[in-house]
């Protein structure tokens, strides 16, 4: 049997990256979980396992912590095959409006941290001649609007960077996946009101994510298609409207 | 504050809501709280998952922490539905031990009103498999209780309606299937002296349970269907199906459904045309055994989303009870005489053979247990209090999964090991800490 590949899955305690490692392993594939709470992780790994089988592994990082990603990636037992990144931080827009403190904690979550960490594993995946990396970046990151534009700035740039990034390893053979999941029911949207035609499950994300990365070859998707035509829409509406939009 | 009911829609009670998203977040929330008590999927059809004052949905300890397929042992957390349970582990080969009438309810609910199925009188309840499960205490400490290591309180869990601390999680074995389908065999019984007779007769079955057509009358009352069923092996597939799929999805096993509620408007006049229909499909097909998947044999209705809203707005009452056996005939007609003369009666009532049980609050013993829907109306009421005296003077009493109105007296009669389970609870602190709408309803 062809030896099973693995998966680097960051934000192992999140709904979407239990959803997506379920179904990498699944699909035969060994899964390396990394998160900052590692018995939340361990929860979700000993899940993973007892549904599947597959062997599953905890590794603890903090996506503030860049200083430490280089060892984090040397401490892996594999270079994984692929690595798809799903943390994020919604925040809270008015707090972060007032206070430097929770927007930088916002804008490095969801940019900073994640494009460091991917940007090291590209290297490594440059070095070794092959590997996918998945970024979870947003549909907010499409068009800043004043309810979350902390937040949808940092996807904004996160989106920049996998597009770039993409560009770069394109002609090398390796392939930069961008996802964006739209409204999902998790815990970061719990108690919000969501429209259930735009609102996708954990799992349905996980299967995008799967189907993106290890089939279809498709560079950006939106997990429901309808997001597509409706941020085409929001994208295509002029400056001078929008701004007096309440968004 | 939300409006809180169980699946009959009646009583409902606000409540705060809070769903903890770990075992170790609930387990901070019950020493935090008063006046609490955890919920499940809220299949419990009276008010046992309302708290007084808060109720802790326990959805969100939905892992599977340890499983090992060489023994069949698995771990799973207390919110983890049985539907999942079930589409994760009969592919594989493995099925619980004992489950409901329906798939959609927690371990955690299971073990909480130590749930019977179609096997209690071969394999007792849910709660009889249980090798150990954490225990969430009042103070928000957490221990384990087995069989050897805090075995009262493992008892008084087991059917005690989430009163003694809340379930983290339970260690149980699955047991091994050859398939994922029944190897049916349905009987007619012409009335309820044939059902009771016949589900003695098929008591070496694995499972059985016979559904009365209500609505009979007469020298047919009690007039039913007995299905009796095992896990059919590889050999049974090979001689009635040959080539089948061994573990077909859910999907292709809805072709074989053996029940289908009518969604139109229930009255008198359709209620009998459907009875009269089904009966007839189900005499068609007895005396030789058939095929039919798990999901249709197990959880008829769970097809049919939302169908406890059909009794409309004010909600129903599901009245189930279990009368010994040396009375059951006698006790059993009189209760669907009494029913039947009500104008607003059930159309079907199930009937099962049940065996002893072992937790303190546990509902099943020996005898036959009964099943009616009956939509709330303000007759209905006095209708029941009748039939709980019928039911305690014969020994029996009612299942508080499904109980939202009897009375504490009704109650203390049918339940001796309340006494037990009381001392219990004060002793760890739970009383007036721990306590669901049924609780205080009951003095409990």
């Amino acid at each position: 049997m062809e030896h099973s590949k693995t998966l680097l899955l960051v934000g192992g305690t999140s709904d979407i990256g239990r959803a997506t490692a379920l179904h990498y392993a699944q699909a035969g594939w060994q899964v390396q979980l990394a998160a900052r709470n590692e018995e939340d992780a361990r929860r979700n790994a000993d899940d993973i396992r007892s549904r599947t089988g597959a062997e599953v592994t905890v590794h603890r990082i903090d996506i503030l912590e860049t200083g430490a990603f280089e060892s984090f990636v040397d401490t892996l037992s594999t270079l994984p095959d692929t690595v798809v990144c799903v943390v994020g931080e919604l925040g809270d827009q008015a707090r972060g409006q007032s206070d430097i403190s929770h927007a930088s904690l916002v804008l490095r979550t969801n940019f900073e941290g994640p494009a460091l960490l991917l940007g090291l594993l590209a290297e490594r995946f440059l070095a070794r001649g092959s590997g996918t990396l998945v970024g979870v970046s947003s549909v907010a990151g499409d068009r800043g609007r004043g309810s979350n534009y902390l937040y949808g700035a940092a996807k904004a740039g996160f989106t920049a960077f996998l597009s770039g990034l993409r560009n770069r390893l394109a002609p090398k053979g390796l392939r930069v996946v961008t996802v964006k999941p739209g409204f999902v029911r998790t815990q970061m949207t719990a108690g919000m009101k969501l429209p259930p035609v735009l609102t996708a499950e954990p799992c349905e994300v996980g299967r995008a994510i799967f189907t993106a990365a290890e089939k279809s070859g498709r560079d950006v998707i939106y997990v429901r298609p309808i997001w597509r035509p409706v941020m085409m829409v929001i994208g295509t509406i002029p400056e001078r409207f929008f701004k007096r939009l309440r968004l | 504050m939300t409006e809180l009911s169980g699946w009959g829609r009646y009583p409902r009670h606000p409540s705060e809501t809070l769903t903890p998203p770990s075992p170790k977040a609930l387990s901070s929330l019950m020493a935090s709280r008063t006046g609490l008590v955890a919920r499940g999927n809220g299949r419990a059809y009276g008010d046992a998952a309302i708290g007084e004052r808060v109720t802790l949905v326990a959805r969100g300890l939905d892992r599977i922490r340890a499983f090992d397929p060489a023994t069949g042992r698995i771990q799973v957390e207390a919110g983890v539905l049985l539907s999942d349970l079930l589409d994760t582990m009969v592919p594989k080969g493995f099925f619980p031990p004992v489950v409901p009438g329906t798939k959609l309810v927690t371990i955690g609910g299971m073990i909480a009103s130590d749930i019977h199925g179609k096997n209690h009188h071969r394999d007792g309840g849910f709660g009889d498999h249980v090798e150990s499960l954490t225990l969430a205490l009042p103070d928000g400490s957490i221990i384990i209780c087995s069989r050897d290591e805090n075995s009262e309180l493992l008892l008084a869990t087991i059917g005690g309606m989430g009163l003694t601390g809340t379930i983290l999680d339970a260690t149980f074995r699955l047991r091994p299937i050859e398939t994922g389908w029944m190897r049916q065999t349905t009987t007619v019984a012409r009335n309820l002296d044939g059902a009771i007779h016949a589900l003695q007769a098929t008591s070496r079955a694995t499972y059985s349970v016979a559904w009365i057509d209500c609505l009979a009358r007469g020298a047919s009352m009690g007039r039913s269907l007995v299905f009796a069923a095992e896990h059919a092996t590889h050999r049974d597939l090979e001689a009635l199906q040959p080539g089948g799929e061994p573990y077909p999805s859910s999907k292709l096993g809805r072709l074989g459904v053996p029940l289908d509620l009518p969604s139109f408007t229930l009255n008198r006049l359709s209620v009998s045309a459907f009875n009269e229909l089904y009966f007839r499909a189900g005499a068609v097909k007895s005396g030789y055994p058939f095929l039919v998947h798990w999901n249709p044999y197990f959880f008829p209705l769970d097809g049919i989303g939302n169908w406890n809203r059909i009794y409309g707005r004010r909600g129903f009452l599901q009245y189930q009870c279990v009368i010994p056996t040396a009375q059951a005939q006698a006790v059993l007609g009189g209760i669907l005489e009494r029913i039947s003369k009500h104008g607003n009666a059930s159309f079907l009532a199930v009937l099962k053979q049940l065996g002893q049980s072992h937790g303190d609050l546990s509902f099943p013993l020996e005898g036959f247990t009964l099943t009616l829907d009956l939509p709330v109306s303000d007759d209905v009421f006095p209708l029941l209090d009748e039939l709980d005296r019928m039911v305690v003077e014969a020994g029996g009493r009612l299942y508080l999964a499904k109980d939202a109105r009897q009375s504490p007296a009704t109650f203390e009669a049918g339940y001796p090991g309340l006494p037990r389970f009381r001392d219990l609870r004060r002793a760890i602190g739970a009383t007036g800490r721990i306590s669901s709408r049924l609780s205080a309803r009951l003095g409990i």
